[in-house]
């Protein structure tokens, strides 16, 4: 295949950035959509250019490192997958292809198309968890879980932090990243326990990072790789309005 | 001469672990606040032992190069964790666990370390159910398992096809819990480029700045490595891209001695090699062998008008297909251990019956479809499938899936003893990144038992003995001549590679070693070829130091320069283990010599000669390495050819 791709290429965080053309020739349809920028960058490479620079690592859609904006869309024009799972043939010989990095307030650019999401580590810090130390846990069947529950719980924690849903969303809001950990421990008896202060402290969190609101479009759902559904967003309205009335 | 000393506890086997730790010397919480613990990775190993360290008071420092700790390459492993519960009232026991991984493992891992193993696998998953691990559930509300593969007990605790990913994301939990709760100081993007020692003693790390490519020191009481495996020394893994053997390597070259190097796992269940450009390999996981029937043509000219496209496999009968794993072993059949499944393909592959591009077999639920229903199949694997379909556009519900085996493991790793030291006073190895546990083959769903069981139940107690004597050493600067030393030699170490200022990228050499160490030191080993890739290794080594190019800044963001000085550790790495793989003399779990072979072909050990673990001592660059043996002594275990039949 042949392609034209327009890239977002930028210094640093305090440096402008612009578009930059390039033109990439016999790519293999069977190739994903980050091994065709391996070989742009071998080009690159060949003529003394600094490549692209972008985050990936797992490669196979699980660890969240990768992420770009596609000819405008997060993860590009396949649903449910990230970008490292994107193949060619998805594409057609002689398609222009506009790559940008994800743009949000909170997740600030770094280089070209790899931008900082270090606010996500910080709101899985304000309550994220299970305040249980190691040792001392009961038998892990003395509790028993509904297995209906279970599935939900897991449904949600399949979440894995690329910030999709926060890029997708026009005010950057993500409230689906945390409506997913808020769900999948509230649905657990193990994480219902904390479920009311997970849920206030999550979301003052949020605001205080620079996420914008939830005004519920549905951007986020649509975009997320891993199928994360918008009714984790009600269950964390639920939980949050329970902490602040009782 | 260095002594090996693996410290192994007297008594019974069944006593060792809970005797030692009643005995063991501890560190009393006031002390605890002043020590200093520097955890390198935030894999398994690494965020649970961080956080478990953390909470009992310890003041703990944690690296990883990735952008966030979530993203761990453990996050990937999909099928599930081992544990002796018995929930399925089958008849397993730790006894029986420990027994399989021994064999599982070709009787080449310590009993101790093993024993101990089996003895914790329990408490890791009340551990990760407390944390709210949503594992796979009954309806009646209790825990759910399956089987893997050399085992005839379910004991496998899973989380769909994400377990890892579950499991992950419990320990870095607990691990941000600590941060907020100002126990762990978190240093993402940050990576391991050199160990400094003090008095003989691991002290600190030099690490990069990977943002700005500066370099920043760390200085601690002790220093833990969950860094990993090396699988990336074959350019095309199941590993992430990141992952590296750099700091298990700078810490080798300060003394840290590196066991049984050979000893690579190769996963018989991965997606076939697309073509040239490809970069890595993706895993179908484990527990697709539960239901899933592995097979080739019977005969030949099938498989060749397969390959030309002219039938597909639906079109073959069945008696014109050889289920060649259940053929061959009738008791474990398509679960045989991962060596023994992978040779098993290579073998059909080279005698002419394999498909798609000849370097492929089917992996085929058609019949599990039709005895459970394709919704059952779909609960059980449904994100498996949607995987294979989105990377090869095939259909596995309709048309088998196509498989080939894949570089996913490393057994070798950093030689420590029973408290997970390693020959560097102060310097522990945990994870994968040690060599310990899984001897010459890594039973399925044992490699998140054995980060977590590191990280959770094992480590933050044997670190302590060491620490005990530490509580007099206050916290110290880094201003001293051992970091200055340290930071210079790394300085100079990525100077030289900057300036090379050839004509070749950091990956046009990484795929040549990976083609020699695949060829030479891959799935079948023999003396000339591990000659011809010491030989080979060489000569590019010789070409990367004079022919590499690196655009970019030095100070600055830049991945041509990671990528490059990980490189330069594979190229080192690769021609110890073709050397190691050359000492041994025989055949055994992943490691196998064409020249020792049975009759029937399955894998001959040598136990007079070699039942030791071989351990390599770094002597200078222009030196050949020592080995030194640790004997491998079994109490226990009657030691015998593995039998899966």
């Amino acid at each position: 295949m042949d392609l034209k791709l327009k890239i977002w290429r930028q210094k640093s965080a305090s440096e402008r950035g612009a578009f930059v053309d390039y033109e990439l020739h016999d790519i293999s349809p069977d190739s994903s959509f980050l091994e065709m920028l391996d070989v742009l960058n071998e080009e690159l490479i060949g003529t003394g250019e600094e490549p692209v620079v972008f985050d990936h690592d797992c490669r196979e859609g699980i660890c969240g490192t990768c992420g770009m904006y596609i000819n405008g869309r997060p993860h590009g024009p396949d649903d449910l997958i990230t970008v490292c799972q994107l193949h060619m043939r998805k594409f057609n010989d002689g398609d222009t292809i506009v790559i940008e990095p994800w743009r949000a307030r909170a997740f600030p650019v770094i280089k070209d198309l790899m931008v900082d999401r270090s606010a996500f580590d910080k709101l899985i810090q304000e309550s994220g968890y299970v305040s249980v130390n190691t040792g001392n846990a009961p038998d892990a069947n003395s509790i028993p879980v509904e297995k209906e529950k279970a599935d939900l719980s897991m449904d949600a924690a399949t979440c894995i932090g690329c910030g999709a849903c926060v890029a997708a969303c026009k005010n950057a809001s993500a409230m689906l990243f945390v409506s997913a950990k808020v769900s999948h421990l509230a649905l657990l008896p193990q994480g219902r326990v904390e479920a009311k202060r997970r849920a206030s402290n999550m979301v003052a969190k949020m605001d205080a990072l620079g996420f914008g609101n939830c005004t519920n479009t549905g951007a986020c759902e649509a975009e997320c790789p891993k199928g994360i559904k918008l009714t984790n967003i009600s269950r964390l309205n639920r939980e949050y309005f329970k902490a602040s009335l009782f | 001469m260095t002594k090996l000393d693996s410290k192994i506890p007297d008594g019974p086997l069944d006593k060792k672990w809970s005797q030692y730790k009643a005995s063991q010397n501890l560190v009393n919480p006031a002390n605890k606040r002043k020590l200093d613990i520097i955890v390198v990775g935030t894999g398994l190993a690494g965020a649970s032992a961080a956080a478990s360290l953390a909470e009992m008071g310890f003041k703990v420092k944690s690296f990883c190069y990735q952008d966030s700790p979530r993203r761990a390459h453990s996050i990937a492993a999909q099928g599930g964790i081992n544990a002796a519960k018995n929930y399925p009232n089958d008849g397993d026991s730790i006894y029986r666990l420990f027994y399989d991984t021994i064999k599982g493992g070709d009787y080449r891992s310590r009993e101790a370390n093993v024993y101990r193993l089996a003895e914790v696998s329990n408490n890791i998953i009340d551990q990760c159910v407390a944390q709210g691990v949503p594992f796979a559930r009954e309806y009646g509300g209790t825990l759910s398992n399956r089987s893997f593969g050399g085992a005839l007990v379910s004991r496998t605790f899973y989380a769909r096809g994400q377990t890892g990913q579950q499991l992950l994301l419990g320990a870095y939990q607990a691990q941000s819990r600590q941060v907020k709760l100002g126990n762990i100081e978190m240093y993402p993007r940050m990576e391991m480029m050199n160990l400094v020692m003090v008095d003989g003693k691991a002290r600190g790390i030099i690490a990069r700045d990977v943002i700005t490519g500066k370099m920043k020191r760390f200085s601690a009481h002790a220093v833990v490595l969950a860094t990993g495996g090396y699988g990336n020394v074959f350019f095309l893994s199941t590993m992430a891209m990141g992952a590296n053997v750099s700091a298990a390597w700078q810490s080798y070259k300060k003394g840290a001695a590196f066991g049984n190097p050979c000893y690579v796992q190769i996963h018989p269940t991965c997606i076939p090699v697309h073509g040239e450009s490809q970069s890595k390999l993706t895993l179908m996981s484990e527990s697709l062998r539960n239901d899933g029937r592995i097979w080739v043509p019977k005969h030949k000219e099938d498989a060749e008008r397969i390959r030309k496209g002219e039938i597909t496999p639906q079109d073959l009968p069945e008696e014109g297909r050889d289920y060649y794993l259940e053929r061959r072993y009738p008791a474990f059949g398509n679960l045989v251990p991962r060596d023994v499944a992978s040779r098993a393909a290579k073998e059909r592959c080279d005698a002419g019956f394999g498909v798609g591009t000849g370097l492929a077999v089917y992996l085929d639920f058609k019949d599990a479809i039709e005895r459970l229903g394709k919704d059952t199949i779909e609960a059980k694997y449904g994100n498996l499938f949607q995987m294979y379909e989105k990377i090869t556009d095939d259909n596995p519900y309709e048309t088998p899936m196509m498989i080939y085996p894949a570089i996913h493991y490393s057994m070798g790793g950093l030689w420590v003893d029973y408290e997970l030291q390693t020959t560097i006073p102060g310097l522990f190895a945990t994870g994968e990144s040690n060599f310990s546990d899984h001897g010459a083959n890594r039973l399925g769903a044992s490699a998140l038992m054995q980060g977590l069981a590191d990280g959770y139940f094992v480590l933050p107690y044997t670190i302590q003995n060491y620490l005990s004597s530490e509580i007099n050493t206050p916290r110290f600067d880094t201003d001293i001549k051992e970091f200055d030393e340290a930071e210079k030699e790394t300085l100079e170490r990525l100077q030289k590679l900057m300036n090379i200022k050839g004509s070749k990228s950091v990956d046009s050499f990484h795929k040549r070693l990976g083609k020699i160490m695949w060829e030479y030191v891959g799935m079948a080993r023999n003396k000339e070829g591990l000659n011809k890739a010491v030989t080979e290794i060489g000569k590019l080594r010789d070409e990367f130091y004079s022919d590499l190019f690196i655009p970019g800044e030095f100070e600055d963001l830049n991945p041509e320069l990671q990528k490059a000085s990980r490189l330069a550790d594979f190229l080192e790495l690769g021609e110890l283990m073709a050397k190691d793989a050359s000492n041994r003399e025989e055949s055994c779990g992943g490691h196998f010599r064409e020249e020792y072979q049975t009759e029937e072909g399955e894998a001959l050990r040598d136990d007079k000669k070699y039942n030791y673990v071989a351990t390599w001592h770094f002597r200078g660059d222009s030196k050949a390495p020592e080995l030194i043996k640790e004997p491998l002594v079994f109490e226990e275990i009657e030691v015998k050819q593995r039998n899966y039949k």
